[in-house]
Order: structure tokens, then sequence, then C-alpha cells
């Protein structure tokens, strides 16, 4: 049987490992990045049921306030740690590694009948969404364009989501024009974009594919051309510059606990596989490799 | 003088047809807006059984989270709430109850007992999520208990205390002071009056507030999302320290997700926090039926 588990095995990991191993981890933070942590958390456990993985969605920056005080091993972030984190962090003693998971596209959509736009270029969007903008007609996006009002749709302030589009866009993280709908659930925001036929909305990739069918997903020009989203464009990065990475934290001094070092290894092991299944687009396989290399 | 328009120049008889249409027009309008109320819940439920029942199965309540809604289950989430819910009646029972008795049998009407009762309805109004944050500092935090069950039962009673309080002392209240003096004049003391003749008269009003108070802990998402906050974990609760996750934040997280299926998920996990809570405003009702058939006897 130890023999049959070890033939199995594709790791380097002892067989022994397999199975033995206890403890409690902790992850917190991004919900967007959360269903590849409960996907690998869940897959872990089968392999090591007496480890308990505990993964919460306290959001990018929640997560984070607790991840530099030490309370949890592995923070789930959709954007980069901010200066002020991770200068609390080492106030705190402690030490972290940034891996990145997935890749993870921004799609901007609008109504299945609205026939006059298919492209839209980062200036656009940029005179449409920046603060003071006084946008609110079709015609005042580009000459040519239907005498039609325009309601926008994005995600709320507290969103990872809302932080990346901003500071791509507008160029400041969180700075946007106030006047839109805007809702932490990104289900509210497709349901909205799908009812209004004079609606231009944002949220993640993956939202868009579920609801292929009754939205139109415009291309982004960002300078070299019209570029539309797709798992293809958004690995290679030409759709630019909304696609952005996942990141998980992991607390370096945790990974002298063999539970971690394990559960670490496992994600970075079953990430290609995993991520694709949740709806994100995986990184190239070399990158996951290099990681591994990095925790040791 | 009730009349000014129609004036007196109205037979009776013709003031008669006009107040028996308004009385028509009353009616019609007050029964209007029941159905209003009645029709969005039954539109409620039937949309979330239609949604919802396909998902039921014995396997949601016995499996943890998945990525796979045909696996995703329950028990944790369920688990969660009736140790939360069980802690929180365990804590706040007592205290909302001693607090009504001596609110309302040992202080006088003085400037002191009205700057009390003020501030415990003030303490009712206030945001679900304010308790959430008090208890994540004062329980999680300074009282180093962590994201226990204990530490969420502990906020939920700051939150439903003023509600059980306010029925307690209600249904204090409702005791006929005729039963009192009856025990003074037989010689009781003050003790022995609330514990013998207040108490058990108050007790299906006071049971009927604390098990209400126990449903709005059951529904409520807003403080657990600061002390717990947890969606993903493969155990349920031995002790008051352990971990725990609620219903509504894993209602709320599967809601969120973009694949349709979570929907119905979330639909099956609805449909059962509402039989709880319906179920607890039966029991209410059954008991304070019960009791108050053997207090008229």
């Amino acid at each position: 049987m130890a023999f049959l588990l070890a033939a199995c095995q594709t790791t380097p990991t002892p067989p022994s490992d397999a199975g033995t191993l206890a403890g409690t981890i902790e992850v917190d933070g991004s919900s967007t990045v959360f269903p590849i942590s409960e996907a690998v958390a869940e897959e872990f456990h089968k392999k090591h049921p007496g480890v308990q993985v505990n993964v919460g969605v306290s959001g990018t920056g929640g997560g984070f306030k607790r991840f530099v005080v030490g309370e949890t091993q592995v923070s789930d972030a959709s954007r980069p740690i901010a200066a002020s984190e991770a200068a609390q962090a080492k106030a705190n003693g402690v030490e972290y590694v940034e891996l990145p998971v997935a890749i993870d596209g921004l799609a901007v959509l609008v109504n299945s009948q609205n026939t006059w736009v298919t492209c839209l270029t980062t200036v656009e969007l940029k005179r449409i969404w920046e603060p003071g903008s006084t946008i609110n007609n079709w015609s005042q996006v580009r000459e040519g364009f239907p005498n039609r009002p325009l309601h926008l749709y994005g995600p709320g302030t507290d969103s990872g989501t809302f932080d990346y589009f901003t500071e791509v866009i507008a160029g400041e993280a969180k700075a946007s024009r106030p006047d839109f709908n805007a809702s932490e659930d990104d289900n509210v925001l497709v349901q909205g974009v799908i009812g209004d036929p004079n609606a231009l909305g944002y949220f993640g990739y993956a939202y868009f594919t579920e609801n292929m069918g009754s939205l139109k997903l415009l291309a982004v020009d960002g300078g070299k051309g019209c570029v539309a989203p797709s798992d293809q464009t958004v690995k290679d990065g030409t759709y630019a510059p909304l696609a952005r990475p996942l990141f998980i934290y992991v607390n370096v001094a945790s990974l002298a606990r063999p539970e971690m070092k394990a559960f670490v290894d496992f994600y970075l092991q079953s990430a290609p596989a995993l991520v694709a299944e949740v709806g994100y687009v995986p990184l190239p396989a070399q990158e996951y490799e290099a990681q591994r290399a990095k925790i040791g | 003088m009730l009349w000014p328009v129609l004036g007196p120049r109205l037979t009776f008889r013709q003031r008669l047809g006009v107040r028996k249409t308004l009385g028509r027009a009353a009616y019609v309008f007050l029964l209007g807006t029941t159905l209003v109320g009645i029709a969005t819940l039954a539109a409620l439920l039937l949309d979330i059984l239609l949604d919802g029942l396909p998902w039921l199965s014995v396997d949601f309540f016995t499996n943890y989270p998945s990525r796979h809604p045909e696996q995703a289950g329950i028990r944790a989430a369920l688990f969660g709430t009736l140790w939360m819910a069980a802690l929180t009646a365990l804590l706040c029972f007592p205290i909302g109850v001693a607090t009504a008795v001596y609110l309302e049998e040992y202080t006088s009407q003085n400037w002191l007992s009205r700057i009390f009762n003020t501030n415990i309805s003030n303490l009712a109004g206030v945001p679900s999520i304010v308790y959430g944050l008090l208890g994540l500092a004062i329980f999680v935090h300074t009282l180093s208990l962590g994201r226990s069950v204990l530490a969420g039962a502990l906020t939920m009673t700051l939150l439903v205390l003023p509600v059980v309080i306010v029925s307690a002392q209600e249904a204090i209240r409702a005791v006929p002071d005729a039963h009192r003096q009856g025990a003074y004049a037989l010689g009781a003391t003050k003790w022995q009056t609330v514990r013998n003749i207040v108490l058990p008269a108050a007790l299906p009003g006071i049971l009927t507030g604390t098990i209400l108070a126990m449903a709005r802990a059951v529904g409520e998402a807003a403080p657990m999302i600061a002390i717990a906050a947890l969606v993903y974990l493969t155990f349920t609760p031995v002790s008051p320290l352990d971990r725990f996750t609620v219903l509504p934040i894993q209602i709320f997280n599967w809601v969120s997700r973009p694949q349709a299926e979570w929907q119905g998920v979330a639909a099956a996990a609805i449909g059962v926090l509402l039989v709880l809570m319906l179920g607890m405003n039966a029991a209410a009702i059954l008991l304070r039926n019960k009791y108050q058939r053997r207090s008229e006897e």
C-alpha cells in the first residue's frame, strides 16, 4: 500500500507525510481569490484530513490587517501589498513571500442590444470614469455615438477590482467618479447591465464567461489596438492594462511547519488545473515551478 | 364639523351612501396593504422553493463546503448557527430577565430608571455591524477569545439583549398589580413575590420575546462577518472556543459567485435558514399558548 502511494506521488515529498500531517492553517483575504484557495483547501483536505485549513473572505485589505500581525499564515490578495501594510508587517516582525497564483481579466461590458460600440480606448474609459467626469450621454464618449443616456455600473469601493481599475484607468487607486451604480456583489452588476440597454460596466472576466449570451464584451485599446479579453490574451499579456495578477502572501516563519510547507507546495502544484476550473487564467507552468523553488 | 365640504346641505340618506362607500374603500385599501406583505412573502418562498428544492438532499446537510455545487453542503454553517444561537440564548436569557425584573420591580420611576429605559431602547436601534465591531475589539482581541463561537455568541447577546429586556419588561408590566398586593398581604417578601407570582405569570411573554430575539440572531450576517468571516472550513465546533461560520455568511458567499448553479445552492441554504426561523417563531407561539392556558387555570 505504501509502495502504491509512493508510486502515485509526483512530488518529492516522502510518502510517509501523506495523511499523517496535522495542524491548523488560517487563510483569509480577497473574495476574488477565495474560490482558488477554497478549491486548493478542499483537495488538500482529501489528502491530509488531519490538517484543518480555514479560508475566510475579509477582503484584500481586511486579510492583510490580520496577516501583518501574524494572525493568519496565508493572505489572499487581488493587489500587491501596500507600502503601509508592508511597514506594519515589518514592525511586527512578520516576514512574507509574495506568490502570484493566477491572472484575472477585468471585462468592460455593455448590453447585448448595444450596436454602436465594440471597442473603447483607455483614454475614453478614463474620461468616462475619472473623478469629476460629467459624461452622462453616449454621444459625449465618442463622435458618432447615439444621443442616449449613459448608465455606469461598477464594483463597490471596498473591492480590489475597483482599486485595480481606478489605478490603471484613472491613474490613481480609488480615484473614480462617485455617481455610478455600485455593488460589492458582481452578480448584481451583471443583472444591471443585462437589463439596461444604455449600460456600461466593468467586473471580473469570470462573471462574463458565465453570462456570455446576455452581455456584449468590449475590446479595450490600451494604445496598441483593440484587444478583447480571452484566456489567451489575458495569459500572454496582450489584454493590457486590464489584466491583473492574483496573489497569495505566505508567512515565511510558518513555512517551518511541515503542514504549511506541504500546503503551499500543494497550492502551487495544483494551481494550473484548479485555477482554470474556478474560472481564472493560470500562469505559465514554469512560473509555478519558479515559485516552488522560491519557497524551498 | 366632520363634513366641511359636504356640509349640512346633504340629507342623512346621502351622507349614509358616502359613509358606506368610504367604509368599503377603507376595507379594500387595508386588504390591499395586507396582501402586499403576504404576496411578497409568498413570492419569495415560491422562488426559493423552485430554485432550491432540486439541491436539497441529505448530503446537503452532511457535506462541508466544496467548489463543486453538487457536493457543497451546509454542515459547518448549520452547526455553527445552532451553536451560536444556543449559547446566545443561555447568555441573554438570565441577563435580560434579571435586568427587566430590576427595572420593573426594584426601581421606582425616577430620572435614573428613565435614563436606563431610554438607553436600552436606543441600543435596540444601533446598527448590527456596530455590535460586530465592538465584539471584534472586546471579545476577540481584548479578552483574547479569538474568533470563537463564544465570542460570536457574546456579540449576539449584546445585539439582542435590548429586545429581550424590553419584551420581558412588557411581560412583567402586564402582570396585574392585584397579584403582587395579594402576595404581600399574605406576608411574602419582594423576592418571593417576584419568584413565585410575577415571573411565572410573565414567563410566556418573556419566552416569546427571547425566541424572537434568537430568530433575529440566527438571521444576522453583518456582525458575524466581522467576527467569523469564514466560508471554508471542514469541521463543526466541539467547544465554545472553536472557530465557526454561520448560514448567512455561507449564503452571501454562494450568491456572489459567477456560476449559475450557486444560485440554486444558495436558495437551498436560504430555505433551510427560513425553516429554522419559522420553526423558532412557531415554537415561541406554542410555548406562549401552553403557558398562557396554564396560568389562566
